[in-house]
């Protein structure tokens, strides 16, 4: 056992048995942040304070929601929203941070690609950052179906219908995904049990990994520079400040963040009071009907870019099936991110402003990212599904012309 | 065995063999878990009388908690292989499922049409037009006289179902 002495404070009792003064210097005040990074630096503790809001919000609903076919939809539309105290406030925080949290994930990732943070030696970063983005929307799915709405019902309709695309048990593995021929009860408290529990798990595991991840090859700059942390610290802590690159995470560079998330925060307050209902669908307030598809049905915003991919695709190419050309085209749409360290071939860590090649492949893949959001609430007919179309192929292209467009700014700085 | 073999790697051997044999049989048990219930397989079957349908105006029925279309078709209807002949009526009966996603589709005059991503099918369930890659499912069923019994498999199922295979 350590040696224990009487203790002089409660912060010195905790130190001798928790080693609180060394894990406060690694987490915070000597975890090192470059000086030369801005705002859109903050985005992580957007999320992660986001991500509170979440989980505390939901606990409060929680409370109320009733898993069960006949009851969902009163528990929240009658319930929670007339009954509870404030229980109107907890759902509409809980379905504006829903919404806003892929708003922001959006903007640290395309952070992340267009500083080149994705690349030599912070691939784990990148991998693990996909991984929480794929298990957020899988998280943002199940509870878009809890309220068993018109909406709820027909997006686990189709979404669970994807499932039928694997080869041979396709059809069966569909049943066994929903519990039932139909989506139904079984359903439901299943996709329940996920939204509420194992994803919320993974999803903390995940965090707390992605934050170590960082730890070794540390956070990108805005140059894009690669500097010793350690010397750097050196002379921060040998009262060399002005000199030194670095800063430590609290209580200087956290000040910066929290200026930000006030900015934010009264953004999403704004969301939530005045404009809570961008984030809900006026379908999705008739209660589900496994009779009647809505004339018109797409996911949420932020899904809308890989809707349009998967149904880009409408007519039949060289024999193949068009259902089954969209279908790897989405699941393309949904791996090809994570690969993205191994298609970039430029040997140097740069920002997108001094990449020419790559910043005009930037900036047309977020244009076409755009187009593919907004056509992918428009119905899919005439004209419109050949915008999807020339949409999605230029979506496909831009990755596979990626290793080609890095190699070339290479070579013209002369590498 | 050899002679690097000692009682410590039989330890680690045995307790492998111990962890593989429960995990598997645990895979096997959450695999169940997640099977549809026998009530729910159970399902029944689902009676529809025939003789009440219009020509040309579809009707809509539940079977398994999925919509059942049947269309007695018109004289200018074409005939195909999945026709269902009655006496002298001609029907087609189809899951009214969108086969791209699952929407179901609305009938509009002489086609159905799904909203959900363009998918058209004619009036003997083909599709036509959009991402649907097969005709509507034919649900299994069986004919009583005018009657059709969904769930069972019946020899007027049989052949249709052999000739939409063979096409």
């Amino acid at each position: 056992m350590a040696k224990i002495t009487k203790a002089n404070s409660v912060g010195e009792w905790l130190d001798q048995r928790l080693n609180t003064t060394t894990f406060n210097k690694v987490m915070m005040t000597e975890y090192w942040i470059p000086k030369d990074i801005n705002f859109l630096w903050a985005m992580g503790v957007l999320l992660a304070t986001t991500f509170g809001i979440l989980l505390i919000s939901g606990i409060f609903l929680l409370m109320y929601y009733k898993p069960d076919v006949n009851l969902a939809f009163d528990s929240v539309n009658y319930t929670i929203m007339q009954e509870v105290a404030y229980g109107w406030l907890f759902r509409h925080m809980h379905g504006v941070a829903a919404s806003v949290v892929f708003l922001i994930i959006y903007i640290h990732m395309f952070t992340g690609i267009y500083y080149g943070s994705y690349k030599q030696g912070r691939e784990m970063i990148w991998i693990s950052g996909m991984l929480l983005f794929v298990t957020f929307s899988a998280e943002g799915f199940s509870g878009y179906m809890l309220p068993w709405g018109q909406m709820s019902y027909w997006a686990a309709m189709v979404i669970t219908n994807l499932f039928g695309g694997v080869p041979v048990i396709g059809d069966a593995l569909v049943v066994w995904i929903r519990g039932d021929f139909n989506v139904a009860d079984a359903t439901l408290t299943r996709f329940f049990m996920l939204h509420v529990f194992l994803l919320p798990l993974v999803i903390m595991a995940l965090i707390a990994f992605h934050f170590y991840t960082l730890r070794i090859p540390h956070v990108n700059n805005q140059t894009s520079e690669e500097f010793d942390f350690d010397a750097e610290a050196e002379k921060y802590l040998s009262g060399n400040k002005k000199e030194s690159k670095v800063i430590p995470f609290w209580p200087i560079f956290i000040s910066k963040d929290l200026a930000v998330l006030g900015i934010f925060l009264i953004f999403y307050f704004y969301l939530v009071f005045f404009h809570y209902n961008f984030a809900m669908d006026p379908v999705n307030f008739d209660p589900a009907d496994n009779m009647v598809t809505p004339a018109h049905i797409y996911p949420e915003w932020y899904f809308l870019w890989s809707y349009e991919v998967l149904r880009g695709f409408f007519f039949d190419i060289a024999g193949v099936k068009a259902f089954d050309i969209g279908l790897a085209a989405f699941g393309f749409a949904n791996i090809i991110f994570v690969i993205l360290p191994w298609l970039d071939r430029d040997t140097k860590i740069l920002p997108a402003h001094k990449r020419p090649a790559f910043f005009i492949w930037f900036w047309i893949l977020m244009v076409d990212l755009i187009i593919l959001t907004i056509w992918g609430k428009l119905p899919p007919t005439g004209n419109n599904a050949w915008v999807g179309f020339f949409a999605a192929t230029a979506f496909i292209l831009l990755f596979v012309l990626l290793p080609i467009v890095t190699k070339i700014d290479a070579k013209k700085r002369g590498e | 065995m050899s002679n690097e073999t000692n009682r410590r790697d039989f330890l680690g051997y045995t307790f492998a063999a111990v962890a593989a044999v429960g995990g598997a049989a645990s895979l096997v048990g959450m695999k169940q878990a997640w099977d549809p219930l026998p009530s729910v397989l159970a399902g029944g079957f689902t009676t529809i009388e025939l003789s009440g349908i219009k020509a040309g105006e579809p009707e809509t029925f539940t079977w398994r908690g999925k919509p059942i279309f049947v269309l007695k078709k018109t004289a200018e209807m074409e005939n195909n292989k999945r026709d269902l002949v009655i006496g002298e009526d001609r029907f087609t009966v189809a899951i009214g499922l969108c086969t791209h996603l699952g929407c179901i589709p609305a009938w509009k005059k002489t086609k159905w049409k799904c909203a959900c991503h363009g998918g058209e099918f004619n009036p003997s369930a083909e599709q036509v037009f959009g991402p649907p890659p097969r005709p509507l499912d034919l649900p299994p069923f069986s004919v009583k006289g005018t009657q059709i019994v969904l769930g069972e498999e019946g020899p007027e199922y049989k052949k249709i179902a052999a000739a939409m295979k063979n096409a």
